[in-house]
């Protein structure tokens, strides 16, 4: 079936937009929803994709590259070496575990060649990066212990991918000459030669990005246009893509690598946050691609061979999660549920057998086999959490709750500073100087450089783009720092926090009252006015210089602060209705005046009884007359 | 039942577990109000009309602190300074505060033994005490003998626990009357010894 390009746009969106909400308010998450999208739009439903469904998957599997150019800007190196035990021991455990007992099981069960076992095996192992860190981020478990383990194995099986796609040419069979449709620059070259390419390819892209994307980035922010570096973003991803396909080599791979170097930059929020809707929109096509291409012919022809290895491939992965589990001393309840997530077959599959086709390690009818058993498997896992989660209800008893000790990577960015100005500064170098390390967002080129070379932790960007905040953790954080000039930014990001954060206590610098009043409508407690505390000061300092004892400026000037701060909630309530920024000249007027004869109840302060001596004396000369 | 306010000063709170676990036994308790002054006022502005308010409304004031130099951390000094005004706490018209009770609860490095004539500050903790006393007197209130946990460098943990028992009871004690109706108080140098007595 033929048809437009808006009509297919059409029916792709329409049936995003109307299964998404639905599997989501059955509680089953997107990633079921959009897959069950394409199962109901796939050729043996409504048959609305025929076989236009492989190149959709093929050309949506650039959502997996984003997401992992994502997960590759999200690895703060720091945050990775943290996690760099959990990582080597959770990661590697599985997927050399697995890919053993699946190797045994594929040599003796199917009776296939060594090659295409250990070529199956490795692709088996690893799991789907898209749907658990979707599945993850949705019930907002990322920081639990399933969490982390899900992530850390998720990691060490993205870094396995290198060396995966670096053995596979060693695998294929010498001597049969590959008719090559796909023709890449390297398929000409033997295997060893082929390595070594990859390898050097890898090297490359960490230079290129390192020293060629990072000061072309610098330039572009500097033009200050949002949709030039939507653009220079996107050529990021998709330049990297393309010359790992000139090689032969998996795009994400690329993506992923390119990330990572970048994740130390000052742009990796702002790239985060620009790249986050097209990964978005992309990913949900993928997963209805996956969905769509689900061969029911094939699981009609060979039902048995499909449903025992979809079973056998899902049940090796998740006894061997649990053994790795058991070995980590996790409770029982968080084994199961990190068993469960990691149990399918990963969107890498796609890609390694899909090299390895090329590579004729394995036939074509295999090749669609397993690709039924990968989106198989995909599909079950989040009805599988489903039933995890009703059979949690029914057993509420052994909930546990989750252990309040503060997990320590995002206890040490509780406090998110907005604006790095000379105002914003003074606030990151005194909480630093005590051992807090604040989110800062700033957005300044030049001086977000400057700082990183000082060691601060500065990005760069709005604190206007709510994906922005998004990714600054604005999600985890407690403290949000609001310090921008002009106020009327400043005011569009307490909104924007106020509307997305709720949890989110903000502490906002106020220009003047006029701002503060603004700030107090807004349901602002924490305010703070630069005008006031510095110009107490300096008044207390020219009433010393006048003669009066510092200690008593002191306190008048404390008194003061605390008397303007009441006097300025008491003025807010009876202010006129005017709710625009600047006041008349008159109003303003009015105000002062106000403010003066408030003003009045302020000539004692409470402590000038405190140590005077005159009732005293007052009291003693009586009774000497 | 009478009520108790607990005027509490400590410049490292954060590094003093006699006084964490002291504070959290008695926040257990009812009828009890503490007041953190180095939290509440760290700039020793002392709020006088709220604290004055505070004493009118309880029977029992205790001045819990470290020991510093055979006295009271400043801002204690500073809460008797502009708290106990004239004309409210003494002096003329000075009788608000008249027939409540007065104590320090504190904590010395010292031991026991030290703050004994044949120790090594020579005189008990009562008699370092007496610039309290006689304030105390002076507004009219009745003075009790403090309440002390002494060798505290050298408290183990699960002496601790008892610490914050012990406290509870004199607090008990405090708001059942148990004290100011016992004639034998005015023998004893600490409140503990009455503890034990118990």
């Amino acid at each position: 079936m033929e048809h437009s390009f808006l009509f297919q746009a059409l029916v792709f969106l329409i049936a995003a937009v109307l299964c998404v909400p639905i599997a989501k308010k059955l509680g089953m998450g997107s990633v079921l929803g959009y897959l069950i999208a394409g199962i109901i739009l796939g050729p043996f439903v409504l048959g609305f994709i025929g076989a236009e469904g492989e190149d959709i998957l093929h050309a949506s599997e650039f959502g997996v590259v984003m997401l992992l150019f994502i997960i590759g800007l999200e690895l703060d190196p720091k945050e990775f070496w943290g996690l760099r035990k959990a990582i080597l021991g959770f990661g590697s455990l599985q997927v050399f575990g697995t890919s053993l007992l699946l190797f045994l099981c594929f040599l003796y069960f199917f009776n296939w060649s060594v090659n295409v076992s250990i070529t199956v095996s490795l692709s088996m192992a690893l799991s789907s990066t898209a749907i658990i860190l979707q599945t993850l981020k949705e019930k907002g478990i990322s920081n639990t212990i399933p969490g982390q383990a899900s992530f850390s194995i998720l990691i060490f099986q993205d870094i396995m991918v290198i060396p995966i796609l670096a053995v596979l040419p060693l695998l294929a069979i010498p001597g049969v000459a590959p008719p090559t449709t796909n023709h890449t620059l390297i398929s000409g070259l033997p295997g060893y030669a082929q390595t070594f390419v990859v390898f050097g390819v890898i090297g490359l892209v960490y230079a290129v990005t390192r020293f060629v994307v990072t000061p072309m980035l610098n330039l572009i922010v500097k033009v200050n246009l949002k949709e030039v570096f939507v653009a220079a973003a996107l050529t990021i991803v998709i330049g990297v893509s393309y010359a790992m396909t000139l090689v032969g080599l998996s795009p994400a791979l690329g993506a992923f690598l390119a990330g990572i170097v970048l994740a130390t930059t000052e742009y990796r929020h702002s790239l985060e946050s620009t790249i986050e809707p097209f990964k978005g929109l992309l990913l949900g096509l993928f997963f209805i691609a996956v969905g769509s291409t689900i061969n029911f012919g094939i699981i009609g022809s060979k039902p048995v061979e499909v449903i025992s290895i979809v079973l056998g491939v899902m049940i090796v992965k998740g006894i061997v999660l649990f053994a790795i589990g058991k070995l980590f001393k996790m409770t029982f309840k968080n084994n199961i549920l990190t068993a469960l997530l990691l149990s399918q077959v990963g969107e890498f599959a796609f890609v390694l057998l899909n090299f390895s086709t090329t590579l004729h390690i394995v036939d074509k009818t295999t090749f669609d086999l397993l690709m039924a058993v990968t989106a198989i498997s995909m599909v079950i896992t989040p009805m599988l959490l489903v039933v995890y989660e009703i059979v949690q209800k029914f057993t509420l008893k052994n909930v546990e709750i989750p252990k309040q000790k503060p997990d320590e990577i995002h206890s040490k960015h509780d406090v998110i500073l907005i604006g790095f100005g000379h105002f914003g500064s003074t606030i990151g170098r005194f909480l630093r100087a005590n051992g807090i390390s604040a989110t800062i967002l700033d957005s300044d080129p030049d001086r977000v450089t400057m700082l990183r070379k000082m060691g601060f932790n500065v990005y760069f960007g709005d604190g206007t783009d709510v994906d922005l905040l998004f990714a600054a953790g604005a999600e985890k954080a407690k403290y949000l720092i609001a310090t921008v000039d002009p106020p009327s930014v400043n005011q569009q990001i307490i909104t924007l926090v106020k509307k997305h954060f709720p949890h989110l206590e903000i502490i906002a610098r106020a220009k003047n009252r006029y701002d503060a009043y603004e700030l107090l409508d807004m349901g602002i407690e924490s305010i703070y006015r630069e005008t006031l505390y510095t110009a107490v000061h300096l008044a207390v300092d020219v009433l010393a210089k006048l003669g009066m004892r510092a200690y008593t400026a002191e306190r008048k000037g404390q008194d003061f602060i605390t008397f303007d701060e009441a006097a300025m909630k008491k003025l807010a309530k009876d202010r006129h209705d005017t709710k625009q920024y600047i006041l008349s000249v008159r109003e303003q007027i009015e105000l002062q005046e106000k403010l003066l004869s408030e003003d009045l109840h302020f000539t004692l302060t409470q402590h000038d009884n405190a140590w005077d001596s005159e009732p005293l004396i007052k009291n003693a000369q009586p009774k000497q007359r | 039942m009478k009520k108790i306010l607990i005027i509490f000063g400590h410049p490292r709170f954060e590094n003093s577990k006699v006084h964490s676990s002291l504070i959290e036994a008695a926040s257990s308790l009812e009828n009890i109000t503490i007041q953190d002054l180095y939290e509440q006022y760290p700039n020793f502005n002392i709020n006088v009309a709220h604290q004055q308010q505070l004493l009118l409304e309880h029977d029992v004031v205790i001045l819990q602190h470290p020991v510093y130099w055979y006295s009271c951390p400043p801002i204690i000094k500073q809460w008797i300074d502009l708290v106990l005004s004239y004309g409210w706490a003494y002096g003329v018209g000075g009788n608000k505060l008249e027939g409540k009770l007065m104590c320090n609860v504190v904590s010395t490095g010292g031991s026991t033994t030290a703050y004994t004539k044949e120790g090594s500050h020579q005189h008990t903790l009562l008699e370092f005490f007496l610039p309290f006393k006689q304030t105390a007197k002076l507004c009219k209130l009745t003075y009790l003998p403090p309440f002390a946990i002494q060798g505290s460098h050298r408290l183990i943990e699960t002496k601790l626990q008892d610490i914050g028992l012990q406290y509870q009871q004199i607090l008990k004690m405090l708001q059942n009357d148990d004290i100011n109706t016992s004639s034998d108080f005015t023998n004893v140098t600490l409140l503990n010894e009455l503890l034990k007595s118990i």
